[in-house]
């Protein structure tokens, strides 16, 4: 019962000379959500499409659904539902007619799996007449997920689902695919953003091609040891030069209203308050603060860099 | 204090046909000030930096951008203003040198400026040694802080900035907004237009558009108390109601 959906081991994979993935090894449980958090070319799009069966890792092993990639593509095509990053809807064809082809593809029908979409394809049905090309990011987004979900794969993969998509809309497809994980539909998702690392099961943190840690949000969190400050001041850039020259800081990193400081011994927060009405400035409020999954990556991604 | 304004928008109105794009608006941004411009796909941002940055006119009310009039004066808030957004900026089959020469001359630099403006960029930002690589081969970080420095050659009382840290990596973005925070410590003011909310946390002010109209304004941490949220994605969720439809792609 306790079969990976994905299992992960030894993955490289390069282009000319650029290394995109150096030893990939993790594993995906059945109706987890799984997270890739990472920045533009770290290597995200290039290990969905090597889990999807597009591209072959030039080593490791990559097993999904206890299929081998390599082997049984075809059957394990039939059984993914993919969403690449760029939009991947016929713009010329209506909503409805993309969803038809879609399920058509996979020699289903829209009512057959009705069911599973209902819930987010209700959203757009009032306008399915429409072209998928004149229709809003938010939109385009769900019916690029009810696409890749209308022939009932057991694996969604979904590459960057939220980028340019507004706040609201962003919000109520994490809502939606917290649903599909009540229909036993496993999911790996990929995005840029720290903040949606909360909303997975689990996450690998991803850079340059390797992944620097695999736990639950809160784990990760965790990892952070270090006491962290948060040092605000309505001058920030004086702020945070000020920060940086102060011998005892060990990290100094702007994050939204505040600076984000660590030191490199505990007393050192004492003296700084004093440090920095010296500077000139007299506005400083420095609170202690618990870290986040942001705080952790900068941390892991200074280690990598060491 | 007006002159220490650098945006005055009074009862700024745009209408498509019978369509109300911009219904009534009015806010102004200091010179020095980090300006988040935040709305939901299809609330109207689009068309109002159209009209900021010279490119549109507005259909009625009062616009000013740099002392220049909305209406006017276009050509003249386009000399004054920078713009960058995160899919296009450079060239990407020029170099490094070959974008800074060619932006200089299109913002109608003279030669020895040019020359200047490009010998401080290449020491100050470590781009030397990139100088003659085409932008292409730049690694995304660089290349963003590359763009923004373009988007401030001419030294323009305005920048722009259409998603600027999207998608790198989280110590690259550190590095943008200290950028970001350099200049509008220079006194230029920084009008960021984004999707993502925590871009705008970074902001002195936000407002937020929601069907043609300002539906907030105020700082971060006033809006975070104001609606009882952490976050300002916490706000914008409770406020911003996505339009059903967007004429903007």
């Amino acid at each position: 019962m306790n079969i990976p959906v994905i299992e992960a081991s030894g993955i490289n994979k390069s282009f000319g000379d650029t290394k995109a993935l150096k030893d990939i090894s993790f594993s995906v449980s059945k109706s987890e959500i799984f997270g890739f958090i990472g920045p533009d070319g770290a290597g995200k799009t290039t290990l969905f499409r090597i889990i999807t069966t597009l591209l072959l890792p030039d080593s490791g092993t990559m097993s999904v659904l206890g299929l081998d990639s390599r082997k049984d593509f075809r059957k394990l095509r039939r059984n993914i539902g993919y969403m690449p990053g760029r939009f991947s809807l016929y713009q010329d064809l209506s909503v409805e007619e993309n969803l038809d082809f879609y399920a058509t593809v996979f020699g289903t029908t829209i009512e057959e799996n009705y069911d599973l979409i209902a819930e987010i394809y209700s959203h757009i049905e009032p306008f399915k007449k429409r072209l998928a090309g004149q229709l809003s990011g938010g939109m385009k987004q769900k019916l690029a997920l009810s696409c890749a979900l209308i022939h009932k794969p057991d694996l969604l993969v979904l590459d960057e689902p939220t980028t340019g998509v507004d706040a609201v809309s962003r919000s109520e497809f994490w809502d939606m695919l917290g649903k599909l994980r009540e229909h036993n539909i496993t999911i790996i998702v990929s995005t840029p953003y720290m903040d949606e690392a909360m909303r997975c099961d689990r996450v690998a943190l991803i850079q340059n091609g390797s992944i620097l840690a695999v736990d639950t949000p809160g784990k990760i969190k965790e990892g952070f040891t270090k006491k962290l400050y948060t040092v605000r001041s309505s001058q920030k850039y004086h702020l945070i030069t000020s920060l940086r020259r102060y011998p005892d800081t060990a990290t100094a990193y702007a994050f939204g209203d505040s600076v984000h400081v660590t030191f490199k011994n505990d007393m050192s927060s004492l003296n700084l308050a004093e440090y920095l009405r010296k500077e000139g400035l007299d506005d400083v409020r420095i609170d202690t603060a618990d870290a986040g999954i942001e705080d952790r990556f900068l941390e892991l991604m200074n280690k990598e860099n060491d | 204090m007006t002159d220490d304004k650098v945006i005055i928008v009074k009862n700024l109105v745009k209408k498509f046909g019978s369509f109300v794009a911009n219904d009534n608006l009015n806010f102004e941004v200091a010179a020095g000030e980090i300006f988040g411009f935040l709305g939901a796909n299809g609330a109207g941002k689009t068309t109002a930096l159209r009209i900021l940055s010279g490119l549109s006119k507005p259909t009625s009310g009062e616009v000013s951008v740099a002392g220049f009039n909305a209406y006017k004066e276009t050509e003249l808030i386009k000399k004054n203003i920078g713009y960058m957004c995160q899919k296009f900026s450079l060239y990407e089959d020029l170099t490094v040198k070959e974008n800074i020469i060619l932006y200089g001359g299109i913002y109608g630099m003279p030669g020895a400026l040019i020359r200047q403006r490009l010998g401080e960029l290449l020491t100050g930002l470590k781009f030397r040694g990139y100088e003659n690589r085409i932008i292409a081969d730049l690694p995304l970080g660089l290349r963003q802080k590359l763009a923004f420095s373009v988007a401030l050659l001419h030294e323009p009382r305005i920048v722009f900035l259409d998603e600027p840290t999207g998608g790198v990596d989280p110590i690259t973005r550190r590095q943008f907004w200290e950028m970001i925070y350099e200049a509008s410590a220079r006194g230029i003011t920084v009008f960021v237009t984004t999707h993502y909310m925590d871009e705008a946390e970074y902001c002195d002010r936000i407002s937020i558009m929601n069907e043609g109209r300002i539906v907030a304004l105020d700082t971060p941490g006033n809006l975070k108390k104001q609606y009882n949220a952490s976050s300002v994605e916490e706000v914008f969720i409770k406020i911003a109601r996505p339009a059903q439809w967007s004429s903007a792609t």
